[in-house]
């Protein structure tokens, strides 16, 4: 084998031509919606920015679950379209967290595993921007390794009965359901990714309970979510009993490549250039970022292009995801040294706030969807190191 | 031209197959590419040349910079041919070499001196942009002195003193011989990064320490996988550029960017991916005796040729300023 033919980044792909006709209509919703002054721009807006109302306008306008086919209410697009959309809401700074686990991830992953009820359950809601999913992945002893799930699923009359925790939920208080991962079989040590089954749970359900976990700057996105004997029909097993490891990690090019793995900071870059008008001296340290970000972006379009045509580019998303997040970690250090604003976690917003909320939400940036040396190990592995 | 993968897959072959370590010039790989019709890739056909884009350029630079190729072919397909083209100059046959620099011209005579000339002791004609003018100039015409970049690659000083042939410069010839420059040192850079590492995976599988390859433990793993990040940004960069140039044409504003900003950011990558395949290769890889070498200086000699990262992004951070807060997303997606 030659090195040569391992792919680091799939070939560059060109938006169709109808992407600048649907950018324009989401620049100019975005625009009306800051000139009524409805949200202020954030860092790290898909785990911070929960807005109903503004997740429903978006669906009412065809912008959410884009690549669902028209007979689930989608508008049955290309994920470059979807793309388009999701970068440009990204970069405003907008609150897109309510939506944004449906949107991404449990839209495709009904389509590619979910029963037809299922379908027709949720997908319509997930469409409108009115029903909002959490992941019920991580646990207190399964972080990185997440084949040490420990929460147990019991075959019992007509379902399954659960009983764990998991945490870090992102907005598990306001969402109507998530996919908990749990052990339906008991663990094999010569087999740990076997016996793992995918759940659909309504977190209103009898023997769920919801506790916060505030993060560093206080705020209430994460919880804890403690299944007692929790009853989960038949009918809500979501894909094959026994299958939850290939299920969960078959979406890892979605999850990782997106525009959400170097925009999360963009709003604090766009702040500081404007700092920085009329100064000279900076332009080179800017630049770099600028540079940076734009090769990013031709990376994670090229790896949306990739995954339009079927193919599943984990590797490349892996790279993506670790220089992605680093980079937003890199607009941080920038914004420090080249403009001499503190931060402020108590202004309303402008820079000082930006600034706070970028420097209290960076740990997650490094951590969420993979550590970044886990996906080096990715790499590592498709390079034929291990 | 054909696809871009049976492209890409003809010039690794070709590249691979020529031994990169050596002096100077490599004459026969130069035939080898006549034949095989890459030596002129985005040359019209009436100038020798195979009208190809730059995309199909691009395969081809990505693999000459991958297997560090001895040959000028920015210079001869990209720069000198390109501009002697333009300013209705017939380009002789061979390798050509190509210089931005004040001459003196008087009727069909030129004088002086031109500096870091790329390839000039090596070529059948020499293409000089000296203010609204173009000159070609036969190497009967050269005083050449040697001088070499870090990776040993002739950049030779010459003094100029004889007849030349001259036409006008067509319009913006001097812009558009810099984007060509850093968008084809963009694509060498990419290629040498990744020829770096793979040098650098394939020491890792057979070097043994401690009882095993030390590409088994995890810290050089991550080092490595740091470097392919690096890797994949400067191909992805150096790609998009030459896609960009395609559709847009070199004088829109958005391949000005573009070619900046992959220039900048091969440019950057350029030294990390060095770091880490010196790391890896230890000792042996810091030897003139280990081809490693070829790479890195590269490498190192790319990265501040025709426009350092410094010297773009710098550029590019200008254009940021003037587009201001809210036109900066418009000009990072190439879409007002």
């Amino acid at each position: 084998v030659t090195q040569t033919s391992v792919e680091l980044v799939p070939p560059p792909v060109d938006l169709p031509a109808r992407a600048a006709e649907l950018r324009a209509r989401v620049r100019a919703f975005l625009a009306e919606e800051r000139a009524a002054d409805r949200w202020r721009p954030r860092a790290d807006v898909w785990l911070s920015g929960w807005d109903e109302r503004f997740s429903r306008e978006l669906g009412r306008r065809g912008w959410l679950g884009m690549t669902i086919p028209q007979e689930y209410g989608g508008a049955g697009a290309s994920p470059l379209d979807r793309y388009v959309v999701t970068e440009e809401l990204l970069a405003a700074g907008a609150p897109v967290a309510a939506h944004w686990v449906a949107d991404r991830q449990i839209g495709p992953s009904l389509l590619r595993f979910g029963t037809e009820a299922q379908r027709r359950r949720f997908l319509p809601g997930i469409v409108a921007g009115e029903v909002y999913f959490g992941i019920g992945m991580s646990e207190p002893d399964a972080g990185s390794d997440l084949a040490a799930v420990r929460t147990k699923a019991e075959k019992v009359d007509g379902g399954w009965e659960l009983t764990g925790t998991k945490v870090w939920t992102s907005g598990a208080h306001h969402a109507h359901a998530f996919f908990a991962l749990a052990r339906s079989s008991p663990r094999d040590e010569t087999n740990r990714h076997a016996g793992l089954s995918q759940f659909l749970v309504e977190l209103d359900s009898p023997g769920v309970q919801i506790r916060p976990i505030p993060l560093l700057t206080g705020a209430h996105h994460f919880n804890e979510v403690v299944f007692d004997r929790v009853f989960v029909a038949d009918e809500m097993v979501f894909g094959e009993v026994g299958a939850g490891w290939k299920q969960v990690t078959s979406e890892l090019a979605f999850e990782r490549s997106g525009p959400e793995r170097f925009l999360s900071t963009y709003p604090l870059l766009a702040a500081l250039v404007g700092e920085l008008a009329g100064t000279t001296g900076h332009e080179r340290e800017l630049g770099s970022l600028v540079s940076r970000l734009w090769a990013l972006r031709r990376m994670s379009l090229a790896i949306a292009g990739a995954l339009a045509s079927g193919q599943a580019p984990e590797l490349a998303a892996a790279v993506v995801k670790d220089l992605g997040t680093r980079y937003e970690g890199e607009i941080i250090d920038a914004a420090r040294l080249l403009v001499s604003i503190p931060p402020d976690p108590g202004a309303e917003s402008g820079y000082a706030r930006l600034l706070a909320d970028a420097v209290l939400h960076a740990p997650g940036f490094t951590l969420r969807g993979g550590t970044n040396e886990v996906l080096r190990g990715i790499v590592a592995r498709g390079l034929g190191l291990r | 031209m054909s696809g871009p993968n049976e492209l890409a897959e003809l010039a690794d072959s070709i590249f691979g197959d020529a031994a990169a370590a050596g002096d100077g010039f490599d004459g026969e790989l130069w035939k080898t590419l006549e034949g095989a019709g890459l030596a002129r890739v985005t040359l019209p056909e009436e100038a020798g040349g195979s009208g190809g884009t730059f995309t199909d350029s691009a395969e081809v630079l990505f693999a000459a910079g991958a297997h560090a190729a001895r040959v000028p072919l920015v210079e001869t397909d990209l720069l000198a041919g390109w501009l002697l083209h333009a300013a209705g100059i017939e380009p002789p046959a061979g390798p050509l070499a190509a210089v931005v620099g004040e001459l003196e011209v008087d009727g069909d005579t030129a004088r002086g001196r031109l500096e870091r000339v790329p390839w000039a002791r090596s070529v059948t004609g020499l293409a000089v942009l000296s203010g609204s003018q173009v000159l070609l100039v036969r190497p009967e015409q050269l005083d050449i002195t040697d001088g070499a970049n870090l990776a040993e690659e002739p950049r030779d000083t010459v003094l100029v003193d004889g007849p030349v042939a001259v036409a006008p410069a067509p319009e913006g010839a001097a812009q558009e011989y810099r984007l060509r420059a850093a968008l084809g040192r963009a694509q060498l850079l990419a290629g040498a990064a990744r020829g770096a590492l793979n040098a650098s995976v394939r020491y890792a599988g057979e070097r043994v320490q401690f009882g095993r390859p030390i590409g088994k433990l995890q810290a050089v793993q991550q080092q490595l996988a740091i470097a392919a990040a690096e890797v994949a940004a400067a191909s992805a960069a150096a790609s998009a550029a030459a896609r960009t140039v395609t559709a847009e044409g070199m004088d829109s504003p958005t391949a000005r960017f573009a070619v900046a900003a992959a220039k900048a950011r091969t440019g950057e990558a350029a030294g990390v991916v060095a770091r880490v395949a010196h790391q890896v290769h230890g000792a042996i890889g810091f030897t003139r005796e280990y081809d490693l070498r070829l790479v890195t200086t590269r490498l190192w000699a790319w990265r501040d040729e025709d426009g350092s990262d410094a010297q773009w992004n710098a550029e590019v951070g200008a254009a940021a300023l003037a587009a201001g807060p809210d036109g900066l997303w418009p000009l990072v997606t190439g879409t007002p």
